[in-house]
């Protein structure tokens, strides 16, 4: 016989209407879950399409002209031949970073100069105050000086920047430059002065990191990408890197979309907390539904049609909740640029975005019927029985093949979606691996907990105690629900503040004690000795002095980067060609670094001249002891063979290298010098730089304790972004918390009014209710510490290299907030209880 | 004349650990179309059991139920219930009416179920022949105990069942009210000409069956027309009291 066919959507969807009826405000309740989740998905999607807009719209100014050329060393003729050859209007600017003296108050300042020569930047523009100070400082001695320089040494528009042995007058502030970030000019702000007075400030000198741009706009229309693929054999043997618009915006495209990628997985986590919530509850209601669902069965639908009926509820509410959480979302996104501003080198807008919006309803909608099928295909076991008896069958989940089907397809799902974002299936399975074994560490915990307070049920103690403990285990209970819920995010929220620690940590730590807190670089040869007898002078002590040589890779074991390009079997990576090498020269270790293979060899005695490398960069790079290295330094080629290997701890503050040559080879090379010390001050610390400002205007000076308070806000706004993120989740939980709270309400009814109706008082339903809901929250917060201290620790250890110490204080708070969130949320929702008469609670509640 | 339900050495056991209960054992017997009959014996004794086997709600564990000359056990469970739908009527001891449902939309479903135009009127008539169709727009909840029963009756005949199965339908009701809807039942089903099985343990109500087939511990020990049983009733009937 064939089942009924002739059913039609419409009774089905009329179907569900009427069975929600009464059930609407709680299955708005249940799906609350996921508003959040979805609201944080749609604010980062329409952030990364608002994003994304924007650097198509702004790319030409991000990078200021149609094509960029840089390197690091000055131009050969051949390479000036080149460049007069390309572009119809040209610009050339050279940066470095080096001291700033304001003479009207004596401030020093590592800076980053920037020597301008044309009428750069083509597209966008140096916003200056006054305005017309961006073409005005171009024909004078005069510079454009960043704002937050300005206001901390308080100049203004006319007074005047020493540079090396230059004074220039300040002809405007600099508010804005291409390509410029909120935080790209913390450690050293820009200031702008025409090249031509560059050599006068002495600061140009053989040995000086200086980076050669040369910007070059096209007038008339011209295919540039076609134009740098005929110039990059040429750009590559001079060692010249390029930049046009296009690969400008699918950089900055590649970088923002990792950020918007990221933010949306910690998005996701507070949707899959959300969506757990829903299964849970979906879970309760159709468990409610057992009598209605029989009745049907018994009148003739079948299982399929009963599903149906649930799931057309489901995909209307999941409807109803994506569209809410979008219109969340996209409220949310309008405040995103404010929260993101600093990281981002664009202006972004905050228009309405339909893809981001589509997105997000069809992620919850998915999301909330992949979690509600689970409980939703136990429908289809319901015997029509019920409606003579409760049946006598039960069906175990091990047997119910469509279950794991369904537990199969939420995990695909998972993978999917992170895939989707990660776009790396190693990074995806950890991500994946990491949430399924939080939850299951966390389900594990709560099943536990459960089987301890039956087996170990304390009779000892005083009633109330008793039935509050009892609950956590008593049928339909929400313990494990609420113990994942809220453990994941308390374990989520830890972790931020557990990490931010370690990082801050690590700089202050590094920063403390006698360890050197004042690098001075670029320092010459000849300057080397005057220097070091000027720093004694202060008192001050020389705790490292190294000399630096910059080179450039060209061969390894023969095969040079062209080679590299044309096979592709060659198992090198080529970014090993690309960056630029410095590298010191000694005939012993340092107290950070230790040999783990090979022979170290101080001197070069044979005509292979054996070097050292770091362990890790010679791992990354596949490269083994006995494997030889040729480098180019400024045209001479050298070659060197890998004689040992060493394990340096990056943590201390040193000159550490990749690579180290032995003494013999390197001391007649184009070199400078760094020097470390220790200022105890910021007195000494000022007249310090001061007097080594005046006397030695190239050198320049790092004062760690300032990169430190930048580094400290940084990692603020990082934390307030993930944080903000994170809120989400939180939220997410408290949501869940509220809803599971209301479900299990109606359940504990019935037990409440009872106690009440034997004599139970007010105060002994709320005390046994508060310790219900204690004993969860100060389990799942102390679970979810516990999983935060171990991700913790594994970051500390394996990302970070560093020893982790967990502060106590911020794991207190988390814990008692936790707590206490639990107890009144808990206690709010559950007040009609025993706020009112027995009596009253039965005829609201039928 | 032609038997419409058919139940032939049916027997029901349940497994509970290495124990077996056998609830039904080796039941056989049939009803004519049109007829009345009434299952009645002790608590325990599986008059339900047997119900929710003639009903096709279960299956049996072994023998065969032949509904309409349908073999039910060779049917799955969404077969029989459009088996259900188009041949079966229910009345239960509960009601068993959809809370969230109007007297009328519960009235509807069967009809709903099987695609049937034009049903709100039939519906407001079935309510109307049981006395409600004032309280058509009422959830179960705003009535009362008999008027969930009636409603419970006007459904059962919405589908034009040929066999109307009810279970215990005064069980939950005072005696006034119950003989209110008992009359009703029997007022109905004989208009509509359907065969009646009733599972009770109202002895007055079983009289009114032509039929009584008695349960003890899952066998049948008895089964006689009333016009012979109510000669012996006051006698048999104490032993269920």
């Amino acid at each position: 016989m064939k089942p009924n066919s002739s059913l039609h959507l419409s009774w089905l969807i009329r179907m569900a209407w009427r069975d929600s009826r009464r059930n609407r405000s709680r299955l708005l309740l249940f799906i609350s879950s996921i508003i959040l989740g979805i609201a944080a998905l749609v604010a980062i999607y329409s952030l990364g399409d608002n994003m994304q807009q924007e650097i198509d719209n702004q790319a030409a100014e991000l990078i200021g002209a149609d094509l960029e050329i840089s390197g690091n060393n000055r131009p050969t003729p051949k390479a000036q031949n080149l460049f007069a050859s390309l572009g119809d209007r040209r610009s050339e600017e050279r940066s470095f970073v080096s001291m700033a003296l304001f003479p009207k108050t004596n401030g020093v300042r590592l800076v980053q100069v920037r020597a301008l020569e044309g009428d750069f930047p083509y597209y966008g523009k140096l916003e200056t105050q006054p305005a017309t100070a961006h073409k005005t400082f171009r024909n004078a001695r005069a510079a454009l000086v960043d704002q937050s320089l300005m206001l901390q040494f308080g100049v203004k528009v006319g007074d005047s920047i020493k540079l090396g042995s230059l004074s220039f007058a300040i002809a405007g502030t600099l508010l804005k430059m291409p390509g410029q970030t909120g935080f790209s000019t913390s450690v050293s702000p820009p200031v702008y002065i025409p090249l031509h007075y560059l050599d006068q400030t002495g600061l140009s000198q053989k040995g000086s990191r200086i980076t050669y741009r040369h910007y070059f706009k096209y007038d008339h229309k011209v295919n540039i990408e076609q134009v740098v693929k005929k110039l990059e054999p040429q750009l590559e043997a001079e060692g010249l890197n390029y930049d046009t618009i296009q690969s400008q915006k699918e950089d900055t495209s590649r970088a923002f979309k990792d950020l918007a990628d990221f933010l949306a997985l910690v998005g996701f986590i507070a949707l899959l907390l959300g969506c757990v919530g829903v299964a849970s509850a979906i879970h309760i209601y159709v468990r409610e539904k057992v009598a209605a669902i029989a009745i049907l069965r018994c009148l003739g639908t079948s299982a399929l049609q009963a599903i149906l009926i649930y799931l057309i509820q489901i995909i209307g509410i999941g409807l109803l909740g994506s569209l809410v959480g979008a219109l969340l979302g996209s409220i949310i996104q309008r405040f995103l640029p404010t929260v993101f501003q600093d990281f981002l080198p664009i202006s972004l807008t905050t228009q309405i975005s339909w893809s981001a919006i589509g997105q997000g309803i069809a992620l919850g909608l998915i999301i909330s019927v992949l979690f509600a099928l689970s409980p939703l295909i136990s429908i289809r076991k319901i015997s029509p029985l019920h409606t003579l008896r409760l049946s006598f069958e039960h069906h175990s989940l091990q047997k119910d093949v469509l279950k794991w089907m369904v537990y199969g397809l939420i995990l695909l799902f998972v993978i999917g979606f992170t895939y989707l974002q990660l776009k790396n299936w190693a990074e995806t399975f950890f991500f994946t691996a990491g949430l399924l074994t939080s939850f299951l560490i966390l389900t594990a915990i709560a099943v536990i907990l459960i089987w301890m307070v039956r087996r170990f049920f304390p009779v000892s103690w005083s009633y109330l105690w008793r039935q509050g403990l009892a609950n956590l285990q008593r049928p339909n209970n929400q313990t494990t629900i609420l113990l994942v819920s809220i453990g994941l995010g308390t374990a989520f929220i830890c972790t931020l503040f557990l990490v931010q620690g370690i990082l801050l940590n690590r700089v202050q730590l590094s920063a403390s004690g006698n360890q050197p807190n004042f690098v001075l670089f670029d320092i010459q040869p000849k300057q080397k000795e005057k220097v070091e007898q000027l720093t004694h002078s202060f008192g001050l002590p020389v705790l490292q002095s190294v000399p630096i040589v910059n080179m450039r890779l060209e061969a390894v074991n023969g095969v040079t980067d062209a080679q590299l390009l044309k096979d592709t079997t060659l198992d090198l990576p080529r970014r090993i060609f690309i960056r630029e090498y410095r590298v010191t020269f000694r005939d012993s270790l340092i107290s950070s670094e230790k040999i783990v293979g090979g022979k170290w060899a101080g001197t070069s005695k044979s005509a292979t001249i054996p070097i050292s490398l770091e362990q890790n960069f010679a791992r990354r790079n596949k490269i083994k002891i006995g494997d030889t290295m040729t480098f180019n330094v400024q045209g001479a080629l050298i070659s060197t063979i890998v004689g040992s290997l060493r394990e340096v701890d990056w943590n201390r503050i040193q000159t550490n290298f990749l690579v180290v040559f032995p003494k013999g080879v390197l001391e007649e090379a184009p070199q400078f010098h760094v020097l470390l010390t220790r200022v105890q001050s910021p007195q000494a610390s000022a007249r310090f730089q001061q007097a080594m400002v005046r006397q030695f205007p190239n050198v320049s000076i790092i004062d760690l304790g300032l990169v430190l308070n930048i580094l400290d806000e940084i990692l603020d706004k990082i934390g307030f972004v993930i944080r903000f993120m994170a809120g989400f989740s939180i939220f997410t939980g408290l949501v869940v918390l509220i809803a599971s709270v209301l479900i299990s309400k109606y359940q504990r009814m019935q037990e409440s009014v009872l106690l009440r109706t034997l004599g139970a008082s007010r105060k002994q339903i709320l005390v046994i209710t508060a310790l219900e809901y204690f004993f969860l929250g100060a389990l799942a917060a102390a679970t979810g510490i516990v999983l935060s201290l171990a991700a913790s620790w594994a970051l500390a250890h394996y990302t970070f290299e560093t020893t982790f110490t967990p502060q106590l204080l911020p794991i207190f708070v988390v814990f008692i907030v936790v707590c206490c969130l639990t107890v009144i949320i808990g206690l709010t929702n559950s007040r009609s209880v025993f706020i009112k008469p027995p009596l009253e609670v039965l005829r609201q509640e039928t | 004349m032609e038997p419409i339900l058919n139940i032939r050495n049916v027997s029901k056991t349940y497994q509970s650990g290495e124990h077996t209960l056998t609830v039904l054992d080796n039941i056989t017997f049939s009803v004519e179309h049109g007829s009345t009959m009434s299952i009645v014996g002790p608590s325990g004794s599986g008059k339900t059991t047997l119900l929710g086997l003639c009903a096709g709600l279960d299956r049996a564990s072994s023998g065969t139920v032949e509904l309409e000359n349908i073999r039910l056990d060779h049917l799955n469970e969404d077969q029989r219930a459009q088996i259900r739908n188009q041949y079966v009527g229910f009345i239960f001891q509960n009601f068993q009416l959809l809370p969230t449902l109007t007297a009328l939309e519960n009235v509807m479903v069967p009809m709903e179920l099987r695609g049937e135009k034009n049903i709100k009127a039939r519906a407001m008539d079935l309510l109307g022949r049981v006395g409600l169709a004032e309280r058509s727009h009422h959830y179960p909840v705003q009535l009362s105990g008999g008027e969930q029963q009636r409603v419970s009756l006007a459904r059962a005949f919405s589908n034009r069942p040929r066999i109307l199965f009810a279970d215990e339908p005064t069980g939950n009701l005072d005696a006034e009210t119950s003989e209110k809807v008992i009359e009703l039942i029997f007022e109905i089903n004989k208009q509509a000409g359907t065969t009646l099985v009733l599972v009770t343990h109202d002895l007055e109500l079983a009289s009114k069956t032509r039929r009584i087939i008695r349960l003890k511990g899952g066998k049948l020990i008895s089964d006689e027309n009333t016009d012979v049983f109510q000669a012996s009733a006051a006698g048999s009937f104490r032993k269920f009291n």
